[in-house]
């Protein structure tokens, strides 16, 4: 331990280059956003600074899991540090990641979050977080509806295809 | 700079209670899409709780006074030191500070002969009127003066975007729905209301708070507020009868709670009571 030198760290980040998203194994955590960085620490030790994505979301102790089984796996050093801030949002998304969610069944999200379509807060209020149209991510029709804003994990809203009539994931913008 | 414990613990308080109540419909839900939602819904507030739990608890360590004021959880501190766990399985009701609204059961006020029932149309309004409120303080609290807590506020708005929509929609369907739908959400909302004018009435703590830019003056979130809840509240074809209020006001955020919240802590930390060094 101790020294970080700068092959240290890019030996990390090709460790975890692949490590998968616990409850979307199709996507990384890189392309999804959650893992942010690879850094020196102050005291020397490499730090993988990880980002939750929903607050209460049940799979950030699994990540940290991983990350940490990785780095052993592996015989590096390093520790997970966690930070919030900037908040996790959907627009860090990837494009590739995005084409994976589809290709695996989720939707991905349609529009901006709010932030980035400038919503102010009272347009919270009524109708503003349901997007006009979630294309289905089997048939790509347009012609789908929102069964329930809430789905199986957190950031999912349940959705079903009026034209192939298979139901489906969206992953909601954040 | 930070924000006040007491504050951080309010905030924290409000959350969990509020988390607590929500999750008893998981497995009871209505229908199966509303299980779901409330448990999501839950989630989100549990984890809330437990990133400004973790901020009070890092202050607590740090500080020696405050610590000493907590020192009384002993036992119930891992390695000496306070963590999230600690302060939501450890405290007692009078040292919660969240508004008393969040503790009530799901149904309306009881008189001697009634049987006490979870009404989905109580669960709705009092989500509806927390969440009018949150999506306000937390948009404010994105540029307290505390940095961590502004960044829990950033996360945490995203999150009650969701929940407020959730909660009008269905309280415009109860509302502008069926004679007994409409009748049961309007004893809602006016069991609920009277409980909302704590939310104007700050503590000591959320003064301290507002003062110092760490927290947010909520006296000026009251119109933004009434916008919300009148703009729903005609949409559903409901009545406020709340005003002028007159009255007892709650004080569940000064740490005078209703008879409801021991039975929740009851429940929710028996089991972190019984075995207080258990890991799992």
């Amino acid at each position: 331990m101790g020294v970080t030198t700068e092959s240290s760290l890019q030996a990390i980040e090709r460790a975890l280059a692949h490590l998968a998203d616990p409850e979307i194994p199709v996507v990384s955590l890189s392309e999804l956003g959650i893992l942010r960085e690879v850094r020196a620490g102050g005291d020397g030790v490499p730090e993988v600074v990880i980002t939750p994505t929903y607050s209460g979301c049940p799979a950030m102790g699994q990540i940290e899991d991983d990350i940490v089984a990785t780095l052993r796996e592996a015989g590096l050093p390093g520790r997970v540090v966690t930070q919030l801030s900037p908040a996790w949002t959907t627009d860090w998304m990837s494009e590739v990641a995005k084409d994976k969610l589809r290709a695996y069944g989720i939707a991905p999200p349609q529009c901006g979050s709010a932030a980035a379509t400038g919503n102010s807060v009272l347009q919270f209020s009524r109708h503003a977080t349901r997007p006009v149209d979630v294309p289905c991510p089997l048939c790509g029709s347009r012609n789908t509806t929102q069964t329930a804003p809430f789905g199986s994990t957190a950031c999912k809203a349940l959705y079903r295809c009026l034209h192939c009539l298979e139901p489906f994931d969206y992953f909601k913008p954040y | 700079m930070k924000a006040p414990v007491d504050y951080l613990l309010h905030l924290a308080d409000n959350a969990l209670v509020l988390g607590q109540r929500n999750a008893e419909w998981c497995g009871h839900g209505p229908i199966l899409e509303e299980d779901l939602a409330l448990a999501n819904n839950s989630l989100d507030l549990i984890g809330q709780a437990r990133l400004l739990y973790q901020h009070a608890a890092e202050q607590i360590n740090g500080d020696g006074a405050l610590a000493q004021r907590f020192a009384h959880l002993q036992g119930a501190r891992q390695e000496g030191r306070i963590t999230e766990d600690t302060l939501a399985y450890f405290r007692d009701t009078a040292e919660f500070r969240n508004h008393t609204v969040m503790e009530l059961p799901h149904h309306g006020p009881l008189v001697g002969y009634a049987v006490s029932e979870r009404d989905y149309a109580v669960t709705i309004a009092r989500n509806f009127l927390v969440s009018a409120l949150m999506v306000l303080v937390w948009d404010r609290l994105q540029t307290s003066k505390d940095a961590q807590l502004a960044g829990i506020a950033a996360k945490s708005l995203k999150e009650v975007r969701y929940h407020l929509p959730h909660a009008s929609d269905w309280l415009v369907r109860f509302g502008d729905g069926t004679e007994e739908s409409h009748r049961r959400a309007q004893a809602a909302v006016d069991h609920l209301l009277p409980f909302c004018e704590a939310f104007w009435q700050p503590g000591p703590a959320e003064r301290a708070a507002a003062q110092d830019g760490s927290g947010v003056d909520i006296t000026t979130l009251r119109e933004p507020w009434n916008a919300l809840v009148d703009e729903t509240l005609s949409e559903a074809t409901l009545t406020r009868h709340d005003q002028p209020h007159e009255g007892y006001v709650a004080q569940g955020h000064v740490g005078v709670h209703s008879e409801h919240l021991g039975f929740l802590l009851a429940e929710m930390q028996s089991l972190a009571r019984a075995h207080p060094t258990a890991v799992w």
